[in-house]
């Protein structure tokens, strides 16, 4: 079935493009683009076909305020290397459009000293609402389920309260994460080490739990689901409608591995649930920093799990620097 | 080439043989590879200095090819050092016997003095040090001795903290007029932008390349700013912006700084921190961490007592790119990428005349 087709495949099928089905009595066509062509590229990686796209008319504002924070972004980076485009991409790494000041507060800070972040973060904010309110728009008029527009929700969740909801419990933008490349990252250090060390805050331990979590499952169900394609695992609709061979053999693959088996159905809820608790348990973690706990390290000693070491602090009991350099004279 | 039944013998029996050749490579490769490991050792072997206790994951690691080999410019300054000659009762001294004697060494023995005018002239690279007074070099090097003398009297905790070792101008200065790792003030490195924005995010030597502040050095070594951004409770009051509420940004910069002091010592943050917090009010520090300390409050005072002063005296030529600031100290200048100076060479023995501001002690 050519449609199956994939990056573990080198088949590809280029013919008249499926314009997709409309039962909605031409409505979803009409918005759809009217044109549809083929790539080679993208068929070693996909569905060789690209087109049609129903952008409609969110999605339109969303490209528009997301090309927007991109480009405030990039004029400020250019801006502070002073309009050179050699240092702006010799330096492109470490350049950033910085949050305003903690002096500023809550206020709108001036353009040059993180106002421009304001801005741009106003228009991403909209750019991520208008893409999310877009697969809410989409999946209804497909009369699917929600579960991506509410999978989407819980990574908009974590954004949210990283630029919004924690800076706005804080009082100032200062604490909001920079854009750029390298910087962020600072931001991310920073963030953990000021508030006396992120992986003793219970939240981000349940937000890697889930992180490496949906990295195992992920593996477990691709892994399973190509080991039984010979049997038309694969056609996973097909086999939750009318069970057969290769469903029956992944099941008992897992039930005689483990004991225990997910279904055909379940497993899907598995990996929504564990993608999905990742950004909201880390968004619990984010927001109750510096919000109600300021030094996760003492917070863990009080409570009794982060254990005192005995013995001493410091090189000289466990040996001396003339022995470690091999000067012992 | 091959007899007819060969190739007959070939035809009707084919064979794959590409496949089995390459399984076998890669499984005898292995093996070699293997056996070569064992036998050879492995061939980037690391050692370790243990800091803390069992489980905490504490230790310095270093390559063993790197401990094994000393710090070259140890030998230098072994072959530049003599003996201190004990003065007799009648000796002659160096005001005496020379013309422009850097003020403090009058009294100096001649045969002391010309000893340590030889040894300072070759420590610095001037070979004509202190002969003429009206040199700006004379005048500085009139308080670089004041600087010697004085880091040697008054800072024993730190240089001093795990034995005697003292400095000389060759800790700095490693045979050349300006020591190699000074620092000048560069920030703000942006343009067109004020605040945070404009000291941060661009490749320097102060922010040890990293997108981190570039002024973590004037802050915190010239400015005497707070270092510390942890609370010590687990909850405190306060917000961002408040006068003693450390910001994201503030942390950065705390940040920077501890790249370049572990940077400059070659070290890792553990050599000083515990691995689990870098600072615990329940004190699960090492003595490191204090040493590290007081050599921030020693470079405090050398760069605004001694070096910052220096922009007057300076020609154009040695000051700073930006600001033409004078070059100022830190703890690469000093270190040079060991955890001490000289991997911790007594300097100081042979030279009482540097050793402290009070008349120079010879022991008799």
């Amino acid at each position: 079935m050519a449609e199956y087709q994939n990056i573990f495949t080198q088949v590809q099928v280029q013919g008249a493009p499926e314009m997709g089905l409309d039962d909605t009595g031409g409505r979803l066509m009409g918005e759809r683009s009217g044109k549809a062509g083929f790539s080679t590229l993208i068929g070693w990686l996909g569905n060789a076909q690209l087109g049609p796209i129903n952008l409609g008319m969110l999605g339109v504002v969303s490209l528009i305020t997301g090309t927007l924070w991109f480009v405030i972004i990039g004029f400020n980076m250019l801006a502070q290397v002073g309009w050179s485009i050699p240092e702006f991409l010799r330096q492109g790494f470490w350049l950033a459009l910085e949050p305003p000041g903690p002096e500023h507060g809550l206020s709108m800070p001036p353009l040059n000293d993180g106002g421009w972040y304001i801005i741009s973060s106003f228009f991403l904010l909209v750019a991520v609402l208008a893409w999310w309110a877009r697969s809410y728009q989409l999946a209804a008029s497909h009369k699917m389920g929600k579960h991506v527009f509410w999978a989407f929700g819980s990574a908009i969740w974590l954004f949210l309260v990283l630029g919004l909801f924690r800076p706005v419990l804080m009082g100032s933008w200062s604490e909001a994460v920079p854009y750029g490349i390298f910087p962020h990252l600072d931001w991310t250090t920073a963030f953990s080490i000021r508030y006396g060390n992120l992986y003793y805050n219970p939240f981000h331990c349940l937000s890697i739990v889930f992180l490496y979590g949906s990295v195992l499952l992920f593996a477990m169900h691709g892994a399973t689901i190509l080991a039984v394609t010979r049997f038309g695992g694969d056609r996973e609709l097909e086999q939750i409608y009318d069970r057969g061979t290769a469903s029956e053999r992944a099941a008992l693959f897992w039930r005689w591995t483990m004991g225990f088996n997910a279904t055909m159905e379940g497993i899907h809820r598995w990996a929504w649930w564990f993608a999905v608790l990742t950004p909201i348990t880390g968004g619990i973690g984010i927001l109750l920093t510096g919000t109600v706990v300021d030094n996760w390290f003492i917070w863990a000693q009080e409570h009794n799990f982060a254990p005192m070491y005995d013995g001493s602090y410091g090189y000289e009991d466990y040996g001396s620097y003339e022995a470690f350099i091999g000067q012992e004279d | 080439m091959f007899p007819k039944w060969f190739d007959k013998w070939n035809r009707e029996n084919p064979k794959e043989i590409y496949g089995p050749a390459i399984a076998i490579g890669v499984v005898g490769g292995a093996v070699f590879l293997a056996a070569a490991l064992v036998a050879g050792g492995q061939p980037y072997a690391t050692d370790s200095l243990q800091t803390g206790p069992r489980g905490t994951g504490m230790s310095v690691p270093e390559f063993t090819v790197d401990l094994a080999a000393p710090d070259p410019d140890i030998e230098v300054f072994l072959a530049s050092t003599s003996s201190p000659i004990v003065p007799g009762d009648d000796a002659e001294t160096a005001d005496e016997a020379r013309e422009n004697v850097p003020p403090g060494l009058e009294d100096l023995t001649v045969e002391n003095y010309d000893r340590l005018l030889a040894a300072m002239r070759e420590w610095t690279g001037i070979p004509d040090l202190f002969e003429d007074p009206a040199n700006y070099q004379s005048s500085v090097g009139y308080l670089m001795i004041g600087m010697t003398q004085t880091i040697n009297d008054e800072w024993a905790g730190h240089v001093n903290a795990n034995k005697e070792v003292g400095v000389t101008c060759y800790t700095c200065h490693r045979g050349q007029p300006v020591p190699e790792n000074v620092w000048f003030r560069i920030s703000p490195v942006n343009d067109s932008v004020e605040g945070w924005a404009a000291n941060q995010n661009r490749v320097t030597m102060q922010s040890q390349y990293t997108s981190l502040p570039s002024d973590a050095l004037e802050k915190y070594l010239l400015d005497g700013e707070d270092i510390a951004v942890h609370d010590l409770e687990s909850r405190v009051a306060g917000r961002p912006g408040d006068e003693d509420y450390a910001s994201i940004q503030a942390t950065e910069r705390t940040y920077s700084l501890m790249n370049y002091v572990s940077n400059s010592l070659g070290v890792n943050c553990l050599f000083c921190h515990n691995s689990r917090a870098f600072y615990s009010a329940s004190g699960q520090i090492t003595p490191q961490w204090a040493t590290a300390t007081l050599g921030i409050e020693m470079v405090l005072e050398l760069n605004n007592t001694y070096l910052a002063p220096l922009d007057g005296i300076l020609p154009e030529h040695r000051l700073g790119p930006v600001y033409a600031d004078a070059p100022k100290a830190a703890c690469a200048t000093c270190h040079n990428g060991y955890q001490q100076p000289l991997q911790g060479t007594n300097v100081i023995k042979d030279w009482p005349e540097l050793a402290s501001t009070a008349e120079p002690d010879y022991g008799n």
